[in-house]
């Protein structure tokens, strides 16, 4: 490898502390609670509309298993349909590679500008960055991805990646880079955007895609999206440069409508998708005339070799897992240190970089309280807590010896045998002495941690078991 | 019927009297209870933190303690999860366990365990109980029919209240944000009782409203069924 995975960004911290930051910004705050519990409501309720919801996510999980376990045929038979429909397949070992192709054929088209469709392989690979130091602009032409690359700052949702801004804020930003006088009413900001963007539309020659689906029976790509920026990108330009992570395959079209419903009810809450685009290689007269498939790994190989964690391969990028969850909705997605945040960042992200002594990875599957929202709303069933704690396990195994791995082994030990653990509960109980009414207030680290906040009930002069050998014998 | 109590170590240990409820309740509906002293933890932390060894020597502790037995109860919502869902996972089966109004409910069959409980109550349903077992809403059930008892809709009950286990030590304040909302919504309830079926979750919350001197009381959902008319649990001895 030898080269650094940007799917992390460069120097960010641990979770713990960038969620510390965050959590001290009232109004990324209160921006969240707003956008979080409004989604989460209006999602809720379009998937009550369902009756086979259930049987849905089933047969989704089903057949993203199904593609999993043959992806080396089925991608072998896309690139096949690909190339006999007039596309040209590329195979990017990382984001290095990746970026190189993207590059080069953007300089080979004769442009140093390139309208983008919002796409999260490209921001996991951080392409604009790449190109913008081979001197070719990237345009963003998703509102809220707009918003972000404007306002100089990172993605904090896989869906709306400005959703830690509000209006006044947005209109802030546009106000400065369009240096125009606009009101923070959503019309008139969405109608800035327009403009700006319309030019740009009409003279970028290059576009740049991600995938939500592939279809490896025909060889057709699969774009949803629902401002239509992403339709104009896709068909104005004359040359059209896809990159899709290789685990975005389904086998067959009849496939692919398990997925248009799961989605768009999961993600946007929405009944069908606005704007599905659908195209396969080229078509003469008809949209772009050169079209390039670059099929992605960058760490997926090695994430699909790991039984329990293969699962997060399964991933639709819905984002729903995000807005359910109770610590998402308070730290915001950049505590996350990557374009994945939410539930699904803190077991994809760990799994792409593929090295659990790197910090920030081996922090991520600890950034939840495994309460379980995630994986109850995974349109493809992903056991989002079970794979957290198997990173878990291996963030412990790459540590070492710590003087957690040394207290842990200590309890277990106390804990194996009963005697041991009735002396220590004896012992552990004159703690009570500590206690004023009841609780103590203050313990030492890492106690402290505790009673930062909560206090500690007194433990009682009798455990329940000295009570019951005392009055039932045995 | 003949039934095993998993006391779980942090209710063995800091919370008696919810186990001592435990067994007044099921010998009142007609159970013999048995506490296998050879017992200790169910293994949930070492497990939940990455220490997967430990937890599986723990697990084949407690299978072992409780292989003889047709029925093992814990009034725990986590810990019977961890035996139940997540033993198999590390390869360890362990035989029948309930979650305690799992057990009251489908088991023996009872809502109306003869309790009487005059106090203004919320229920906060436990993450585990909810989502790792499905309890759905037995425990409402049980709460509904015990008599005195007022029960108050608890607002966003299902939302994590932030214990997590070793997550409230290691991202300490982005659970006490999350056990914030979770104050704020039982004070608003206006109960003098925050019930649950789960005293891990009751510590953390009840550890939070200690610390604001709220006023609010934690009593887990066994020792309110165990309480009656003629034996107001506060005063009893089972
Ligand atoms: S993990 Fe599941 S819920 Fe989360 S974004 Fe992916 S598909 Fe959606």
């Amino acid at each position: 490898m030898g080269t650094r995975n940007p799917v992390t960004w460069l120097g960010s911290p641990t979770f713990p502390k960038a969620a510390r930051e965050a959590l001290a910004d009232t109004q990324l705050r209160q921006n969240l609670r707003k956008a979080t519990g409004t989604i989460r409501g209006r999602r809720a309720a379009a998937v009550a509309e369902m009756t086979d919801w259930e049987n849905l996510r089933l047969a989704g999980e089903a057949i993203k298993n199904d593609v999993l376990s043959r992806l080396d045929t089925l991608l072998v038979q896309l690139e096949e349909a690909v190339t006999a429909r007039g596309g040209v397949v590329h195979w990017a070992r990382d984001a290095a590679e990746a970026n190189e192709i993207v590059l080069r054929l953007a300089r080979e088209a004769g442009t140093d500008e390139v309208v983008k469709v919002k796409s999260m392989a490209t921001a996991e690979i951080g392409l604009n960055e790449a190109l913008e130091a081979g001197g070719v602009k990237a345009i963003e032409t998703d509102l809220a991805e707009l918003i972000v690359q404007l306002g100089d700052d990172r993605p904090s949702h896989i869906l709306v990646p400005a959703i830690h801004r509000n209006r006044s804020e947005i209109r802030d930003i546009f106000q400065r880079r369009m240096g125009i006088s606009v009101s923070d009413e959503p019309a008139e900001l969405a109608e800035a955007a327009r403009r700006y963007l319309r030019q740009k539309f009409l003279t970028t020659r290059v576009a740049v895609s991600g995938a939500n689906f592939a279809v490896a029976d025909t060889g057709s790509i699969v774009v949803l999206e629902s401002e239509g920026n992403g339709r104009m990108c896709l068909t104005l330009p004359e040359t059209l440069i896809t990159v899709m992570g290789i685990e975005k395959l389904v086998p067959t079209w009849q496939d692919l409508e398990v997925f248009l419903q799961l989605l768009p009810r999961s993600s946007t809450a929405e009944r069908m998708n606005p704007y599905t685009s659908v195209w396969t290689g080229v078509t003469p007269g008809d949209g772009p005339s050169s079209f390039h498939l670059i099929l992605l790994d960058n760490g997926r190989t090695a994430t699909l070799a790991d039984s329990v964690g293969r699962q997060a391969l399964r991933c639709i990028r819905c984002s729903a897992c995000l807005n359910v969850c109770p610590v998402y909705e308070r730290t915001g997605g950049k505590s996350y240190g990557s374009v994945y945040p939410g539930p699904i960042g803190a077991i994809l992200t760990p799994q792409l970089v593929g090295d659990m002594h790197d910090p920030l990875s081996a922090s991520l599957p600890y950034a939840s309280s495994l309460c379980g929202a995630c994986f109850e709303v995974c349109p493809v069933r992903i056991d989002i807590p079970q794979v957290l704690t198997h990173l878990r396990a291996e963030a412990v195994e790459a540590k070492g010896r710590t003087a957690e791995s040394i207290a842990m082994a200590a309890a277990a030990w106390v804990f194996a045998s009963a005697s041991r653990y009735e002396r220590a509960q004896k012992l552990g109980s004159l703690a009570r002495f500590i206690a004023r009414d009841g609780r103590i207030t203050s313990l030492p680290w890492p106690g402290s941690k505790w009673t930062s906040s909560r206090d500690v009930p007194a433990p009682p002069a009798e455990s329940f078991r000295s009570w019951w050998r005392k009055n039932r014998g045995s | 019927m003949k039934v095993a109590l998993l006391a779980t170590c942090l209710t063995d240990t800091f919370f008696p009297s919810t186990a001592r409820a435990v067994v007044r309740l099921l010998e009142r509906l007609g159970c013999e209870v048995a506490f296998p002293l050879d017992q200790t933890c169910c293994g949930q932390m070492h497990f939940n933190t990455g220490y997967r060894n430990d937890a599986e020597s723990l697990a084949r502790k407690y299978t072992e303690v409780f292989s003889g037995y047709d029925h093992v109860v814990a009034p725990s919502g986590s810990c019977a999860g961890m035996v139940r869902e997540i033993y198999p996972e590390m390869g360890v089966s362990a035989g029948p366990m309930y979650e305690l109004s799992e057990f009251v409910v489908d088991v023996l069959g009872v809502t109306d365990v003869g309790a009487w409980f005059p106090h203004r109550v919320t229920y906060h349903p436990t993450c585990h109980s909810l989502r790792m077992l499905g309890v759905g809403d037995k425990p409402l059930r049980l709460l509904r029919a015990v008599r005195g008892l007022e029960l108050v809709e608890l607002p966003a009950a299902t939302s994590c209240c932030g214990f997590g286990g070793t997550f409230a030590i290691k991202n300490a304040e982005t659970s006490t944000a999350m056990l914030t909302d979770k104050m704020k919504c039982v004070l608003d309830t206006g109960a003098e009782v925050l019930s649950a079926g789960d005293n891990s979750c009751l510590m953390h919350i009840g550890g939070g409203l200690s610390r604001l001197r709220a006023g609010v009381r934690p009593v887990h959902l066994a020792e309110i069924l165990a309480s009656t008319e003629e034996e107001p649990w506060a005063h009893a001895t089972p």
